[in-house]
């Protein structure tokens, strides 16, 4: 019987072996799990052409900027945002559809963490890159601030933006009023914005994404698109209790 | 032979752990050497690191004035146990009793060895006072968390008194308490204009990077003017070397003037936090011990409101919530 469980055992960690194409650079304990999870066990290689930038120590657990930025990989489908200790683990899904496949964000940790953008490109690859942050942590757990002044229902799901042109390209730079409550603090249920798009004068969109509640409250994103001569572009989306989220931000 | 291997084996367990715990003990020896600075004025320079479990947080400067009716301190370090050996320190210069301690500033590494002073009335500013007992006990977690057991047993005591400005006399020294703002909300600067020394705290920073995680940048730069004006002969700062002239409060304007530029210029240009965090810095910044990292902690702490600024020519709502 223990022989047969050896067997089996070593079986799995064969098969573990093979189904993980490259270690883990960030050597997180956590890592097999993801795969499994979020990827389905696919081969991920790790891409020196994707960067989390992120600071090495977390100043603000409420508050941590991540920039993923990918340079000279063509045909970028999907970019998802995992943090591997966050008590939720999945912060953004993000299809860049015609803008550049990097942005901008800001996160709540809940402890020292693995940040990872895991890139799917048109013909069904997984590519990954990723940095440690270290935090003293209590991100997700607590309460958001904004709840404590009178009029956060009013300014709910208001837009600011701005965009930034330099003949080809403009970077959209948005901040949203929205608690991004987690769930996790006691008493305050999960409330935070799932979907997010930036259409255009036809109200095709130009990029997609959805959004997870380790998003840092009212989130602030930067995406660059390719300048197509619009006079405004339109940010449309919604949370998860149906509150709308619709405004033009001008050039 | 098996079962005495084995007590060998435990023996020799026993002899090590019992070894590594002595040298633990005097592992938390921050080994403070008062260095005379002027008449009666001694301060205990500490080293112009981050906060480690190498240094137990000795990263700052505390200082101490032997006066005729007894010692005064200003600042008490990061732990109990700095603060105990700072005792002890002082013991070593003078027979004379701390009769008063000032806290310059509510942050961990210049208050948190007041626990070592009790009996002994410590003054500070009202702001420093609410700063103390606000924020005290999450920075004497942070101070454990990063200094691990050098801070054990350390607690947030907050100061039990408020600093009363202007002047103070004490054994033949007079004593200048000026509340100024801009570090935090509550600055106290001790000049003593017996000996023209002035007591900056963390209003002034030389050949180290100053830090600002309750800084407001216009109000102290206002600060550093009203130092300037003072005239001191000596100034210790919160951290980096004592010094004559105003190096210090030149130094600390250079950096704070140059952080306001560079982030009001990378919020006008659109750019995201950590690419900010990325930026070059200026050459003669490079080599100053803690540029990168205080770089990095103040675009964490003072960017989104000039983030806020640029973004302010405000989208235009189409629909609000249906």
């Amino acid at each position: 019987m223990k022989r047969w469980f050896a067997a089996l055992g070593l079986a799995w960690l064969c098969a573990a072996a093979v189904s993980a194409a490259d270690a883990d650079p960030l050597n997180s304990v956590r890592w097999p799990d993801l795969q499994r999870e979020y990827l389905g066990n696919a081969p991920v290689s790790f891409d020196p052409r994707i960067e989390v930038l992120a600071p090495k120590v977390a100043e603000d657990s409420m508050n941590v900027p991540v920039t993923v930025r990918i340079k000279g990989l063509p045909d970028v489908k999907r970019v998802l945002v995992v943090a591997d200790f966050n008590p939720i683990v999945k912060v953004l899904d993000f299809q860049p559809l015609i803008a550049q496949p990097g942005l901008s964000f800001r996160i709540k940790l809940q402890q020292a963490s693995p940040v990872r953008a895991l890139v799917q490109t048109g013909d069904g690859r997984w590519l990954a890159g990723g940095a440690w942050v270290d935090a003293a942590g209590g991100g997700c757990t607590a309460p958001s601030t904004g709840r404590g002044a009178p009029d956060w229902a009013q300014k709910l799901n208001q837009v600011q933006g701005r965009v930034w042109k330099d003949g080809q390209n403009q970077r959209l730079r948005l901040r949203i009023m929205h608690p991004m409550d987690t769930g996790l603090a006691p008493g305050i249920p999960a409330f935070f914005i799932e979907q997010l798009a930036v259409v255009d004068d036809k109200g095709a969109p130009m990029l997609k994404l959805e959004t997870f509640e380790p998003l840092s409250e009212n989130p602030v994103f930067s995406f660059d698109l390719p300048d197509l001569g619009q006079d405004a572009l339109r940010v449309v989306g919604r949370d998860n209790n149906g509150n709308r989220i619709d405004a033009r931000v001008l050039p | 032979m098996k079962t005495p291997s084995r007590a060998r084996l435990i023996l020799a367990l026993c002899a090590a752990v019992t070894a590594f715990a002595a040298q633990g003990d005097a592992a938390f020896d921050y080994r403070l050497q008062p260095v005379k600075i002027a008449d009666d004025t001694w301060a205990l320079i500490g080293s112009t690191e981050d906060i480690t479990r190498g240094n137990g947080g000795n990263i700052v400067n505390t200082a101490f004035v032997v006066t005729r009716d007894g010692v005064v301190v200003i600042d008490s370090g990061p732990s109990l146990r700095y603060g105990e050996q700072m005792r002890a320190a002082i013991a070593r210069v003078t027979g004379q009793p701390v009769i008063r301690v000032f806290n310059t500033h509510h942050h961990p590494d210049h208050f948190l060895g007041n626990q070592a002073y009790r009996g002994v009335p410590i003054a500070a500013l009202p702001a420093t006072r609410a700063g103390e007992h606000s924020d005290g006990g999450a920075f004497a977690d942070n101070m454990y968390r990063m200094a691990g057991d050098w801070a054990s047993g350390t607690e947030a005591q907050v100061a039990d008194e408020d600093v009363r400005p202007g002047r103070w006399s004490a054994g033949g020294h007079e004593f200048e308490l000026i509340a100024l703002e801009g570090h935090t909300a509550g600055d106290l600067a001790i000049l003593d204009r017996s000996t023209g020394t002035l007591f900056a705290g963390d209003l002034v920073f030389l050949d180290r990077a100053p830090t600002t995680p309750h800084a407001s940048v216009p109000r102290w730069l206002a600060t550093l003017d009203a130092l300037a004006r003072l005239g001191a002969k000596r100034t210790l700062p919160g951290h980096g070397p004592v010094h004559e002239g105003l190096a210090g409060i030149d130094m600390t304007r250079d950096w704070l003037r140059w952080l306001d530029q560079t982030l009001a210029q990378a919020a006008g240009s659109g750019m995201d936090m950590a690419e900010v965090m990325r930026m070059p810095l200026p050459a003669r910044f490079e080599r100053m011990p803690l540029a990168r990292s205080e770089f990095e902690r103040s675009v964490t702490h003072l960017y989104a409101a000039y983030e806020q600024r640029a973004m302010n020519s405000a989208a235009q709502p189409v629909l609000q919530q249906k």
